[in-house]
């Protein structure tokens, strides 16, 4: 057995007994639950390990076949995989939310099923589960591919995939028994976020040791984008979940940041999220897989050298726009808006790398629906990264902020750009990683495509419109200096435009469930594509 | 240098290097792109020297203007607390009949009752103060404590059962859950109680009902059972139930009593709106 395997089972195994004895002396249920299921879960993982050594001697899967690199794709299938059922989950949740806003009894009355607590299980759903697996089953895939290199190691990459999808799973149901530190988008508590650390530190090491193998003699601009993403992500997490638990045997804990700082501390948390989960990040994706399925060059290199650059040092400094008008004090909240301003171009510079990569190949946007999803997808990045820095002028801020404007922005980027890229990328990773000559039916890309379009139109405008009128409604006063509308009229104002939301989100979730089928199809019943002498082939160029 | 290959569709130069068959173009930034970008960080340069913008060991650049958010708006509070007080200090010594009397101030309190009414009243009595159940209507001319202006502005000051020490107050016993009253005891004046509204328990002896009726509930809700509004009674006979007039709601009432609770609003909200709210309720309907 590896040093490798050894270290990992040895691992694994007193983790197991850890979380045996954790679950004995638990003073609440839930991390009793908790300690259970980690302590089940390191034990398969000792089991597999062991396994897989005893099946195949301990051989060692060859760096290379035929003078071609023999690439690790199991771990990117997975990843896959377990974003399309972790994204059809949250779109699921996410649906049931916007049903319980227009029609609050749709929570049953019930603890587990109350908007408080589904809320964050749709967002982490939707961010971190389907969006984290994208981006493990992307950033593996095109790392290994742009440096022509297997990643190194047997039991690592399945250690951060399993590991990170194992997060997914404490978390989520964590959620359920009510189980949070009150930190949006950083709801899971302390013994989750340790797991966490441990996961991503082994995926930046994982992902740092496959670009040192490199045979190729520059690093692909996917790469930094991925590299900024791990790193960064590494970085917020940690400061952004600095706590005390009570105790080890209780799921509570304290953050050591308090007041304004605390609550400065968490925007620059969530808005670099943004910034580097589901900006940088998808940036990568879209780096890659827009030139790969256009068959065309990147539009332009200085563009992305700039812009990326450019990007990532002005992003951080913008959190303080999500605290304008609150008891930050006011030059937070200035510098937090001019570096919002100054961020827009660094964000459109992908954008116009993206949609000029398409010159000399917009033909292919009538055939491929594939391709048309993603450009979509640019399209919408470009729109959400204008709005973005609108709203972050105190003046629009002003009226903008609390409203459902601003569920209308997130969702044009989430919907329109994380999950349209993301998607793009689906369509494109399935039959490669699967050795299929194309996708079962493109036709059904073509309805998923424009249903889904429909879905988030439907979404989008009516949180805008939604949204103006609340913050117009909040602001009217009488002519004798009274407010117009009481804050329960306003509520019921929405009441049309929370139906027509929901609406769109139950079109949005019926695309993802024809792609699921269309994807399971494939892999089941496509044609394979050709064995021209290499296991891990490259798609027809 | 490697050789710079020619994009053919382009006829632009390739960076030469190349990733799984991707390649890079070596166009140069857009123009509009680069101007843009200048244009926004000319114009932050601009802001952060107009407004409180960077800290300092000691506090921070507070701008040419000396511009302060804060100020500006504690002046907007002003304002509006000024424009109102012109007009509000006229209700601050003025009865309550006098402010229905003066159409001025009528106006005047009417907007503060329906602006205080819905941001505090609403959630239980509802936006249209309609109430619902346990929670009294509003617009109707049926009152538990009275409906005139002073018993009005008497419940929104000291509340029902609420912490106040002068309390709108009473009891109803929970007849069945204390055993005052047997089962079929409670159905028989379940069944006379619904028969003074037209209603009807089956298998209900009303004639027993209304001796039961005559000794335990009529010192609170009357002979006639019409209610009686000093002590909080409600009048049963004219078919307006606040928790449900049907057999199960009434003998659930009977058996276990109800208690409904409603805040104390003096001391959170200022005189002149607990005046105009009184006002308003009276102005809803049904004001006696």
């Amino acid at each position: 057995m590896s040093l490798e395997e050894g270290g990992y089972a040895i691992f694994l195994g007193l983790l197991a007994f850890a979380c045996l004895f954790i679950a004995g002396k638990a003073y609440d249920q839930a991390l009793a639950f908790h300690a259970v299921i980690g302590a089940i879960m390191a034990g398969a993982g000792v089991y597999l390990i062991v396994k897989t050594y005893l099946d195949n001697g301990g051989a060692t899967a060859p760096e290379e076949i035929n003078g071609k690199p023999n690439y690790n794709f199991g771990p990117v299938k997975f990843a896959t995989i377990a974003a399309m059922f972790w994204g059809i989950a949250g779109f699921l949740i996410g649906v049931i939310i916007a049903s319980q806003l227009a029609y609050p009894a749709l929570n049953f009355d019930l603890p587990w099923t109350t908007f408080g607590r589904l809320r964050p299980l749709h967002t982490s759903a939707v961010i971190f589960a389907f969006g984290g697996n994208v981006l493990l089953a992307s950033s593996f895939y095109i790392v290994q591919r742009t440096c022509r290199a297997r990643m190194p190691g047997r039991i690592t990459p399945w250690f951060v995939v399993l590991g990170y999808n194992a997060f997914i799973v404490i978390a989520g149901t964590g959620y359920l028994l009510g189980v949070t530190q009150g930190k949006e988008y950083a709801e899971p508590e302390w013994y989750a976020d340790l797991w966490l650390t441990i996961v991503w530190v082994v995926y930046l090491l994982a992902f740092l040791a496959t670009i040192w193998k490199r045979k190729e003699p520059h690093i692909y601009v996917a790469n930094w984008f991925f590299l900024a993403f791990i790193v960064t992500i590494a970085m917020l997490h940690l400061v952004n979940n600095a706590t005390v638990p009570v105790s080890v045997f209780g799921v509570k804990s304290y953050i050591v940041w308090s007041g304004v700082q605390d609550a400065m501390v968490q925007w620059w948390y969530g808005h670099n999220a943004v910034g580097f989960f589901l900006t940088a990040g998808f940036l990568a994706i879209m780096y890659y897989f827009v030139p790969k399925k256009a068959e065309r060059p990147v539009y332009s290199y200085r563009l992305s050298i700039v812009h990326f650059w450019a990007l990532i040092f002005l992003y951080i400094w913008a959190g303080p726009h999500h605290l304008h008008y609150t008891a930050l004090p006011e030059w937070a909240s200035t510098l937090g808006m001019t570096f919002s301003i100054m961020l827009w171009m660094p964000s459109w510079g992908g954008m116009i790398n993206g949609l000029m990569t398409l010159s000399g190949a917009w033909d292919k946007l009538r055939t491929d629906p594939v391709l048309r999803m993603m450009v979509v997808s640019v399209a919408f990045y470009g729109m959400s990264t204008f709005e973005g820095p609108l709203m972050s002028v105190k003046a629009v801020n002003s009226l903008s902020h609390y409203t459902d404007w601003t569920i209308g922005h997130v969702h044009s980027g989430a919907l329109g750009w994380v999950a349209y890229i993301s998607f793009g990328a689906i369509y494109c990773l399935v039959p490669w990683l699967w050795n299929r000559k194309n996708l079962y039916s493109l036709k059904l890309v073509d309805w998923h495509f424009w249903v889904s379009t429909i879905g988030i139109v439907l979404y989008i405008s009516a949180m805008w419109v939604a949204g103006i009128m609340q913050g117009l409604m909040w602001r009217a006063y009488t002519e004798l200096g009274f407010l117009e509308y009481s804050f329960i009229e306003t509520v019921e104002a929405m009441h049309p435009y929370y139906l027509i939301r929901a609406l769109g989100g139950v079109l949005f979730l019926l695309g993802a469930l024809v792609m699921a089928y269309n994807l399971y199809m494939t892999i089941r019943y496509g044609e394979a594509e050709e064995p021209a002498g290499g296991v891990a082939l490259a798609p027809a160029e | 240098m490697a050789h710079h290959e020619v994009d053919h569709v382009s006829g632009v130069t390739t960076t030469g290097h190349e990733w799984d068959g991707i390649k890079e173009l070596n166009n140069p930034l857009p123009r509009w792109w680069l101007w843009l970008f200048y244009i926004c960080i000319i114009w932050s340069f601009g802001y952060f020297l107009v407004y409180p913008s960077w800290p300092t060991l000691t506090g921070y650049t507070k701008g040419f203007f000396g511009y302060s958010q804060r100020e500006a708006a504690l002046n907007d509070v002003a304002v509006g607390a000024s424009t109102r007080l012109a007009a509000a200090s006229g209700l601050k010594d003025a009865t309550l009949e006098q402010i229905q009397g003066d159409p001025k101030l009528l106006e005047f309190a009417m907007a503060n009752g329906k602006a205080a009414f819905g941001d505090n009243c609403a959630p239980c009595h509802g936006s249209g103060a309609t109430g619902s159940k346990g929670y009294p209507n509003l617009q109707d001319d049926d009152w538990l404590w009275g409906g005139s202006l002073d018993a009005i502005h008497q419940t929104l000051l000291v509340g029902v059962r609420s912490t106040h020490p002068d309390t709108r107050v009473n009891d109803m016993p929970a007849f069945g859950k204390d055993a005052l009253l047997e089962p079929a005891q409670i159905k028989n004046v379940a069944g006379y109680v619904l028969s003074l509204s037209g209603g009807a328990v089956e298998g209900a002896d009303v004639a027993a009902g209304q001796t039961v009726f005559a000794e335990q509930c009529a010192a609170c809700h009357g002979e006639d059972a019409k209610g009686l509004q000093d002590l909080g009674g409600p009048n049963l006979t004219d078919a307006i139930w606040l928790y449900g007039g049907d057999e199960k709601s009434v003998v659930e009432t009977i058996t276990n009593a109800r208690r409904g609770v409603m805040p104390t609003w003096e001391g959170r909200l200022d005189p002149v709106t607990i005046k105009s709210l009184a006002v308003y309720v009276h102005a809803l309907g049904g004001g006696s």
